[in-house]
């Protein structure tokens, strides 16, 4: 039976489209509404396959990754810099989280005020979305640090900032890689959205609002599809470069 | 002055009849060590000689101040009052190493534990090659048969200890701390760590204050038990125990080993039943 685990995750793909199928050719969805598996299969064959869909995709995948970056490239080691004292980060902690309960959708009209209707405004509230999930997770990771382990580099004669970039900044790392997998779902989300209403031209949220409005289901569920891809990838690959750099994450 | 550290801080009636030791200046002297964490007393006016090139057991009743002893000679937490000399020196002068419980915690989970052990040696910035040798002479002399390219969390407990042990040794330090190194680790692995520390200290002769809660242990690897009394911690004994090395199971059933250990044991349970 063992031989058969790694199969145990097709199970439900498999039982989902069955389900599907079922539903459409007994008609219980409106076929308007519900094309069938194959027929939206087509349409994601299609149009990642010199379609519009592809163009879609690659320029969510830009602009999710751009707000990534610029999320991370500030967040890290704003994050490491408040953590490591923890009087600062309990005088901004409020701040943070404020506005990391505020709907980032809350931020859009001001966001279009402050860089206009083009890609500078979805960027940058996705990347305002992201940066704050992740400096909460690397705050809280360089504080948590375990103390036994600062106090060994400390009575080993390190200095503040080699105990900084000795110990608490890998001691935050497997904290930092959470912060980024919530960090790069959350920008998704927020791109996607951002490009369905905010007189977008293109990107996968653009793509599906379109298909929509034609009532081309085919091309909607395939989008949907194509975001679902995207999202699940992005997850994967970060923890597949988490796995790779913090070998001891977990042990 | 200081001729006998054994005599000049025990206050009641020590054990063996000291023989005349060699005199020499004590390794470390503590002066009036004063501490208090809130309202406790753990130290008031307390004064210490460690003597020079030898392994000093720390016992005494559960939360008397052991561990702050040695983490304030080791500068871990600051002292109150009073002063720690080495030599006449300074902590800050001299090279020490301390050995933490918790392996687990103590060591760097990201290293592997060749660059553990070198890790001291990269903060004196000792050139890389130079690291290499070191840590290759120290495994050399301790005769360690181990996998140093495995991390960590690859390895055993006692494994582990081992590596923390080592990496507090690579420095050549004046002064070894250990504070209760094998009680996390279980019996079979205590009883060889033991073996190994022993070996350690006969090879280096590294004066060594050790805080065990384990009579037996603190005496088999002792030259003198420090004995602590509670609230504030007093020195109630200062117990020379000089059975030649190597010892062995043998020992344990030495009639001295026996005797010391008896006059610990009675000490103790008279501290504990003042408290
Ligand atoms: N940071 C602290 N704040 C307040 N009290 C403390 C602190 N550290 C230690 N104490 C108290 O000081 C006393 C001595 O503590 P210490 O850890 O030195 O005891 P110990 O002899 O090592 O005990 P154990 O046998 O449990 O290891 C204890 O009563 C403890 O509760
Ligand atoms: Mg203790």
């Amino acid at each position: 039976m063992k031989r058969l685990d790694p199969f145990l995750p097709f199970l439900g793909v498999i039982g989902l489209i069955a389900v599907w199928y079922v539903a459409v050719w007994n008609k219980i969805v409106d076929p308007v509404l519900l094309p069938s598996p194959t027929e939206a299969a087509i349409a994601l064959w299609k149009g990642m396959n010199g379609g519009k869909l592809g163009i879609d995709f690659i320029q969510t995948v830009h602009r999710t990754v751009v707000s990534i970056a610029i999320a991370a490239v500030i967040a890290i080691p704003l994050g490491i810099f408040l953590g490591s004292s923890e009087k600062l980060y309990r005088s901004v902690e409020f701040v943070i989280d404020f506005f990391r309960s505020t709907p980032a959708s809350a931020m859009f009209p001001l966001f279009l005020v402050l860089f206009g209707v083009g890609d500078k405004a979805k960027i940058s509230v996705a990347a305002f979305g992201a940066m704050l999930v992740i400096l909460f997770n690397v705050a809280y990771g360089v504080m948590n640090a375990r103390k036994t382990r600062l106090l060994a580099a400390k009575v080993m004669g390190a200095s503040r900032l080699r105990v900084l970039s000795d110990v608490m900044l890998l001691e935050s790392l497997p904290q930092t890689f959470v912060g980024l997998r919530n960090g790069v779902s959350l920008a998704l989300v927020i791109i996607v959205v951002a490009e369905m209403f905010i007189g977008s031209q293109d990107g996968l949220g653009h793509r599906v609002f379109e298909a929509q409005q034609l009532f081309n289901m085919p091309d909607m569920y395939a989008a949907i599809f194509a975001a679902g891809a995207l999202g699940y990838g992005l997850n994967l690959l970060f923890l597949l470069i988490e796995r790779r750099f913090v070998h001891w994450s977990g042990k | 002055m200081n001729a006998d550290a054994a005599l000049r801080t025990s206050s009641t009636g020590a054990v063996a009849p000291v023989e005349p030791v060699v005199v020499t200046r004590p390794h470390v002297t503590i002066r009036g060590l004063s501490k208090r964490f809130d309202k406790a007393v753990i130290y008031d006016k307390f004064d210490l000689d460690i003597p020079r090139g030898k392994l000093v057991s720390v016992f005494g009743p559960n939360g008397c101040g052991k561990s702050t002893l040695i983490n304030m000679i080791a500068g871990l937490i600051p002292m109150d009052e009073g002063q720690v000399l080495f030599d006449g020196m300074l902590l800050s002068d001299i090279k020490f190493g301390y050995v933490f419980q918790n392996y687990r915690e103590a060591l760097f989970p990201w290293l592997r534990a060749f660059d553990n052990i070198a890790y001291p040696l990269k903060l004196m910035h000792v050139p890389k090659a130079e690291r290499r040798a070191r840590v290759e002479k120290l495994v050399a002399r301790l005769g360690v048969k181990l996998d140093l390219n495995r991390y960590p969390y690859e390895m055993s407990g006692g494994q582990q200890q081992l590596i923390s042990i080592m990496r507090a040794l690579v420095v050549e330090p004046e002064i070894l701390f250990l504070d209760e190194p094998f009680s996390a680790l279980d019996y079979e692995m205590t009883l060889f760590m033991r073996e190994q520390l022993q070996r350690l200290f006969i090879e280096t002769r590294t004066t060594t204050v050790l805080v065990s809660h384990d009579l037996e242990e603190a005496v088999y690897l002792a030259d003198h038990v420090l004995l602590l009394s509670r609230h504030p911690a007093l020195v109630a004994d200062f117990v020379l125990y000089d059975a030649p090395r190597p010892r062995s199971d043998a020992t344990l059933s030495d009639d001295e080993f026996v005797r010391v250990k008896a006059h610990c044991l009675e000490v103790f349970q008279r501290e504990v039943r003042r408290a």
